[in-house]
């Protein structure tokens, strides 16, 4: 032993800042009120989910009791949720918000995009969202994206450089020092920003508990239509399933990630109130994507190859 | 509630760093079953025998296909007691702009070394890099300990060698600590080894949990730069205004005397707001908005400080720079310099000296600063702004230095003479 150990002293929260929460909760208030400071024309990407619906309520605060100064985007893939979609709207409407909607099916119908195959349609947002980007201009676009979801996020900035085809270069991000965030960039680029960089799902859920925000009733336990493909419960809908030979269940289940009807798996549940989800999601051997998404098993390297090409 | 704990780490190539960053998050089984599936499987692919756990944490494609850590990636891993943030820096020396990054927000470095090596060049470049961004305190991982036979002189040369070292650097007694582990078998990452019973200390993961790391709020003085004017002029809030930001040091109570600076207006603060109501006393890292008596012109990227212990307003700083980029930096050239809320233009008048973090000396008057050298600048700003010397308060200390050109993050800047003061790191 060569120094003395401090094991013995006791860790107490006594200033605000220094619970994980609210530490979290500061954090990405200050980033949010510096892209209102530096950024012409920022966007808060919002599809209803619970991280947009996180992400909305973070911005909500760091305004208040001024607007949100931003307006909100998103990239519809047609696959959606009917419950999320309503919420969605419902949201936008309670808090005087104005909301872009970019359909996935105008692209698909005037030729800018195929449908895939396989009915998929998650890889297709990121030419309506880069198209949509470039429409309106926006500098600065907020995702709600966490470094502990994917190992190739866990390397991107809080605030990411996109070059005017909106790639990613993970060879190129700039250092991103103390609380200081470079958001420079040229014209036609922008800068993703993504404020819940540091949350973990845990964080996630504790955080919606404590302060008591509202989400989509599929993130809680119901009974369910669903059928079993590449072991994930995939609901019923106008995506193409079942197909022949899956059979259609009804089983309690809930949503841990939402996304593309077609390739987010619910998984089975009976956890019907925010509490009952963490002490589920604390007892989970499943990360959240890999319980529920289809499009990260592509490869090894599913998300980096979309984060280069333009996706979140 | 549980606190939060950033860390990061830092070793040289090949010590095990990724495996021992894995470790922990396996121990604290913040590694769930579908990831060890895909490390299992990718395991087997390249023909091991057993499970690799730096696969867990290198995440780009070229990292795993070169078997080394590219670039800083953020991890995350929670006990009852603590919620922690790893920045995970890589070794390699062209990577060292990645140590200055993961230490600028670090409370604590776990650093890494080969128990057959000892301490290497490296090791000494990674605590002068943590000692000069001021990170309060050090942690020496002896990893691979089964590979010298758990053996406790060797272990006790190494540990003497490196709290010496520290010590150097100005780490006092009691902020370093030296922890014989295996990353690979788990000795004394989270359980306590039987194959060390010489080592009576904590373990890696019990000291994380317990070390003290917050400072005393009250002892530093207020500094708040303002990012952004809070103006809804709604019906319902027709008259508010109010200064948003996260403070940078210290502490705000309604009532206190407050200076805004750089203009040097005086005011006394009516209220310390939030979206959850109105706060008594609001400390370091928190995000508030602050109401004053007085109707003053204050715009994004003034700073409001305490009227009693303020900073100096300059023009012309001194400043260590961290050059994190590959275009070498001469005298004269032309930068921006964000600092806090503010962005101005600058010019290095002159490079005064470089830092040899080997020999923990400096070298008068080099001509240029290239990719991972420290050194010693002179800065003439376009406007006067207020400063703080780094090691009173990083926060307000700190800067980023930028190519006006093409937008790109060229340094890390430190205000001060650091090189003189490497005796006291300290951070807010």
């Amino acid at each position: 032993m060569t120094a003395v150990s401090e094991s013995a002293v006791p860790v107490e929260a006594t200033d605000a800042a220094r619970d994980n929460l609210k530490a979290l909760e500061s954090e990405a208030i200050h980033i949010f009120r510096e892209v209102a400071g530096e950024f012409d024309r920022p966007v808060i990407l919002f599809s209803g989910g619970k991280d947009s619906t996180l992400l909305l309520h973070l911005a909500i605060k760091a305004f208040w009791p001024a607007p949100v100064p931003f307006p909100l985007l998103h990239v519809d893939t047609g696959h959606n949720f009917d419950e999320v979609i309503q919420f969605r709207d419902q949201v936008v409407e309670q808090h005087g918000l104005r909301l872009i909607v970019a359909h996935v099916q105008d692209w698909i119908d005037d030729g800018r995009l195929t449908e895939r195959p396989d009915g998929t349609r998650n890889p297709l947002q990121t030419q309506p969202l880069l198209d949509t980007i470039t429409e309106h201009k926006f500098d600065a676009v907020f995702g709600g994206g966490r470094r502990d979801e994917e190992r190739a996020r866990a390397k991107e900035r809080i605030f990411s450089l996109r070059n005017a085809f909106g790639q990613w270069d993970p060879r190129r991000q700039r250092p991103e020092l103390w609380n200081l965030y470079n958001g420079r960039h040229r014209p036609g680029e922008h800068v993703r920003v993504f404020p819940l960089s540091n949350w973990t799902e845990a964080d996630v859920w504790n955080y919606i508990a404590r302060e008591g925000v509202e989400l989509p009733s599929i993130y809680y336990a119901h009974r369910r239509k669903v059928y079993r493909r590449d072991g994930m419960w995939l609901t019923e809908g106008p995506w193409g399933g079942p197909r022949d030979g899956e059979v259609v269940e009804e089983l309690m289940v809930r949503y841990r990630t939402v996304g593309d009807g077609s390739c987010t798996g619910a998984v089975e549940s009976t956890a019907t109130t925010v509490e009952e989800v963490i002490a589920e999601v604390q007892a989970s051997r499943l990360t959240e994507r890999g319980a529920t998404r289809a499009d990260d098993r592509l490869s090894e390297a599913a998300m980096e190859d979309r984060k280069r090409e333009g996706y979140f | 509630m549980s606190s939060l704990l950033r860390l990061a780490t830092a070793g040289s190539v090949d010590d095990g760093k990724s495996t021992l960053v894995g470790r922990l998050l396996y121990d604290t089984k913040s590694v769930l079953a579908d990831q060890l599936d895909a490390v299992q499987r990718a395991s087997v692919d390249r023909g091991l025998s057993t499970p690799d756990l730096s696969l867990l944490v290198d995440g780009l494609r070229s990292e795993r296909e070169q078997g080394i850590t590219i670039d800083v990636a953020y991890r995350y891993f929670a006990t009852p007691r603590r919620s922690f943030v790893l920045a995970d820096t890589p070794g390699h020396v062209q990577y060292t702009r990645n140590t200055v990054t993961g230490a600028s927000t670090a409370q604590l470095a776990v650093l890494l070394v080969d128990a057959r090596k000892g301490v290497v060049e490296q090791t000494r470049r990674h605590a002068a890099v943590l000692a000069l961004l001021g990170v309060p305190r050090l942690v020496l991982a002896v990893n691979k300990v089964d590979l010298i036979g758990y053996d406790e002189a060797a272990f006790t040369v190494i540990a003497k060698e490196f709290t010496a070292h520290a010590a150097s650097l100005g780490y006092p007694d009691g902020s370093v600590l030296s922890i014989p582990v295996s990353a690979l078998h788990g000795d004394n990452v989270a359980t306590s080894s039987e194959n060390t019973p010489w080592y009576t200390g904590p373990t890696l993961l019990e000291h994380l949990e317990n070390v003290p790391v917050a400072p005393d709020p009250h002892e530093a003085p207020f500094r708040f730069p303002v990012q952004y004017v809070i103006r809804p002029r709604t019906p319902e809030h027709p008259d508010y205004r109010g200064y948003a930001g996260q403070i940078a040091s210290g502490t705000v109570r309604p009532g206190d005397q407050v200076v805004v600076l750089p203009q040097g207006l005086r005011s006394t603060v009516e209220s310390v707001d939030t979206a959850d109501g109105t706060l008594d006393e609001a400390g370091a890292g928190s995000s508030v908005t602050v109401m004053l008596a007085d109707d003053l012109d204050i715009a994004r990227g003034d700073l409001i400080a305490s009227a009693s212990d303020r900073p100096e307003v300059t023009d012309e700083v001194t400043a260590a720079l961290c050059w994190l980029s590959s275009k070498p930096l001469q005298a004269g050239t032309r930068v921006l310099v964000k600092h806090g809320a503010r962005t101005v233009q600058g010019l290095i008048e002159e490079i005064a000296s470089r830092f040899d973090e080997q020999t923990l000396s400096t070298v008068d008057g080099p001509d240029v600063l290239e990719l991972n050298d420290i050194g010693s600048v002179r800065l003439r700003l376009s406007e006067e702004i207020p400063v703080d010397d780094y090691s009173q308060s990083p926060r307000t200390g700190a800067f980023l230095v930028i190519d006006p050109k093409d937008g790109d993050t060229l340094a890390a800047g430190l205000v001060g003479d650091r090189f003189s003061t490497l005796g006291a790191p300290e951070k807010a």
